[in-house]
């Protein structure tokens, strides 16, 4: 985060009864950033997003938006707007009239003469210049999304909050509108928070991700720091996919740390930082599918074949890594360096493992 | 269309039978109060506006039909307002007894006349409320609650409560989200429980009986006269309701057709 913050969470907490939606969460969006809260359903960034819009009010702690105490204000004494996952368009007016429904409010500052010139620019930005005129009624879903959008646009928000804006919309269309979401961040320059379960829209959208698991966040990062050096074998499996292995920790030699697999095989890991692992330790490692290369010679994590999967520019191999009770899998590139008799079934096959590409994880008892 | 069975065709002569029942009464009404003959019955003896002039002749049927449109006007917006409030906080807040009000709240609905009006009379009576038309007012709005309050809240179920949180977000407060989101969309319940409760009051007798003084309705006026017979003046009164309320659902139709 570079810029300075615009949204804080200082040890904030909502319970709902006896259920504690969110643990003691402390957190900052810097001014500008595309930010995603990302995490299975009932993992609390759902909770988080109505707590920063001022649907619910938190247990504890202190919400701060553009350097103001807002805890305890309502949604309305708050820079920020919102886009509803299902929209929640008010369907007895019209769509310019959803639109202008934010200028007409009492307390606005707009002079009524200015309204229909904005209503009319904010659908032209979203691309429906033409529809003013109809109810929500008559919209297709992208185009109720892109009312939402105006409607929440038009307050000139601090912060746009987004409640799984993609979530209702089919595969294309969704495509389409993570481009538009994206052009809308840069050309206005306000900050975006986005609530989402998938983590390929955030890992495309967002400049950082904070992913979020039974209610605490366990790792906030930039999509590559996600990516590439995960805290967790949560944040691992839960970005990009990954391979976890059970395996033993041996014990550090040189700038490696060394790793006996559930076969018998050692693998090399290049040791990164902390370390903290007690040699004889039970371990998980991790390892990305693209990340494996069939090939001889050192570090090789070797297994049989249980099946493939064609997926048009890759085949994806499922196999069994020797000595584990769970299979892994490889991405290849179509028209790698093995024949269809290296594929069937049962065959013995090994993949080489770049040092740099192994992850290391704790065992958690679960 | 396809030829229907003998006994589908047995069905449908059964179904108009049925509706010839409900609604040949009223056709006679209405003929027999352009009837020139002080007696209702056949043959018919010619045309007359004779009755209806006598109607707006007779104060004492006037002022009864003036008590009961005050009475059913009065009743119906005091049940309305209450009952809406009602509604509202029965959907919005979780409170002990919830499901207990709202069974309760329909009860005198389902309870005969006669045994609200006795109950009311005597409780009335304790807490210094006179027999008087004020007195059927709050009654019939009492017991006409069940009404708005289930018609309001099956409204307010179907509607999105992100539509009010979405009315917050852009700079609403309370006040001005209930009269620009809430109200439009409970506006058809609102006004179909308003029309049903009109009409409930209007013609109610052992309620209005028990509770008023000694302004009387519409509904008890006519029963009283009753006893010298069904005279052509209550025919001509009659069909007249039966316009103005052939009016009313026609109006309230139309109006609820151009939402949505």
């Amino acid at each position: 985060m570079s810029s300075r913050p615009i949204v804080t969470l200082d040890g904030v907490t909502k319970s709902f009864g006896s259920f504690k939606a969110l643990h003691e969460t402390s957190f900052s969006i810097g001014e500008g950033e595309f930010v995603t809260l990302l995490g299975p359903s009932g993992c609390g960034k759902t909770t988080t997003l109505r707590l920063i819009g001022g649907f619910e009010l938190p247990t504890s702690g202190k919400i701060g938006i553009a350097g103001q105490d807002v805890t305890q204000n309502p949604p309305y004494r708050r820079p920020v707007n919102t886009v509803f996952q299902d929209y929640a368009l008010f369907p007895h007016m019209t769509v310019a009239e959803n639109v202008a429904y934010g200028l007409t409010v009492r307390g606005s500052t707009v002079a009524r003469s200015d309204i229909p010139g904005q209503v009319a620019e904010v659908l032209d930005m979203v691309g429906l210049s033409q529809m003013g005129g109809k109810r929500p009624g008559a919209l297709s879903g992208g185009q109720k999304q892109r009312v939402a959008m105006a409607r929440a646009l038009i307050r000139k928000p601090r912060v746009l909050l987004l409640d799984e804006p993609l979530s209702a919309l089919d595969v294309k269309l969704r495509e389409v509108m993570q481009v538009e979401l994206k052009r809308l961040h840069r050309e206005l320059g306000i900050t975006f928070l986005m609530v989402t379960h998938d983590q390929t829209e955030a890992l495309a959208l967002s400049n950082r991700i904070v992913v979020m698991e039974a209610g605490r966040i366990r790792q906030i990062g930039t999509p590559n720091d996600l990516y590439d050096r995960p805290f967790s074998p949560y944040v691992a499996d839960f970005i990009g996919a990954t391979n976890l292995i059970e395996a033993r920790y041996l014990g550090r030699e040189a700038e490696f740390d060394v790793i006996a697999l559930p076969g018998g095989a050692h693998l090399r890991r290049k040791a990164a930082g902390n370390g903290g692992f007690h040699p004889g330790s039970t371990v998980l490692i991790g390892i990305r599918p693209e990340h494996l290369r069939p090939a001889g010679g050192e570090n090789l994590l070797q297994g049989r074949v249980v099946d493939t999967l064609f997926h048009g520019d890759s085949i994806r191999l499922e196999f069994l890594p020797d000595g584990a009770n769970q299979p892994a899998f490889a991405q290849l590139a179509r028209g790698a360096s093995l024949g269809a008799e290296d594929l069937m079934p049962g065959q013995p096959i090994r993949f080489a493992v770049a040092p740099e590409d192994v992850m290391l994880f704790a065992k958690v008892a679960a | 269309m396809k030829q229907l069975l003998w006994w589908q065709k047995g069905m449908v002569g059964f179904v108009f039978g049925v509706l010839a029942f409900l609604y040949l009464p009223i056709v006679v009404l209405v003929v027999f109060s352009f009837n020139d003959s002080k007696v209702t019955s056949f043959p018919l003896a010619g045309f007359t506006w004779h009755w209806y002039q006598a109607v707006f002749a007779n104060t004492q049927m006037l002022t009864a039909l003036k008590n009961s449109l005050i009475v059913a006007l009065c009743a119906t917006g005091l049940t309305l307002t209450i009952g809406t409030l009602a509604a509202l906080v029965l959907d919005r807040h979780e409170f002990p007894g919830k499901g207990l009000f709202r069974n309760a709240i329909l009860l005198p609905l389902s309870l005969p006349g006669l045994v609200t009006g006795i109950a009311m009379l005597n409780f009335y009576k304790q807490i210094g409320i006179p027999q008087s038309l004020t007195a059927v007012v709050i009654g019939h709005a009492t017991a006409l609650l069940g009404v708005v309050v289930s018609q309001v809240m099956a409204r307010l179920a179907k509607t999105d409560h992100r539509q009010l949180e979405a009315s917050a977000d852009l700079g609403a407060g309370p006040v001005e989200t209930f009269f620009r989101i809430t109200l439009p969309s409970i506006r058809p319940a609102i006004l179909g429980a308003g029309l049903l409760s009109f009409t409930l009051s209007f013609d109610e007798i052992p309620v209005t009986y028990f509770l008023t003084g000694r302004d009387i309705t519409l509904p008890i006026y006519i029963y009283s006269t009753l006893r010298r017979g069904i005279t052509p003046e209550i025919n001509a009164i009659g069909s007249m309701i039966v316009l103005v309320s052939l009016l009313l659902i026609i109006l309230s139709v139309g109006l609820l057709r151009d939402r949505k």
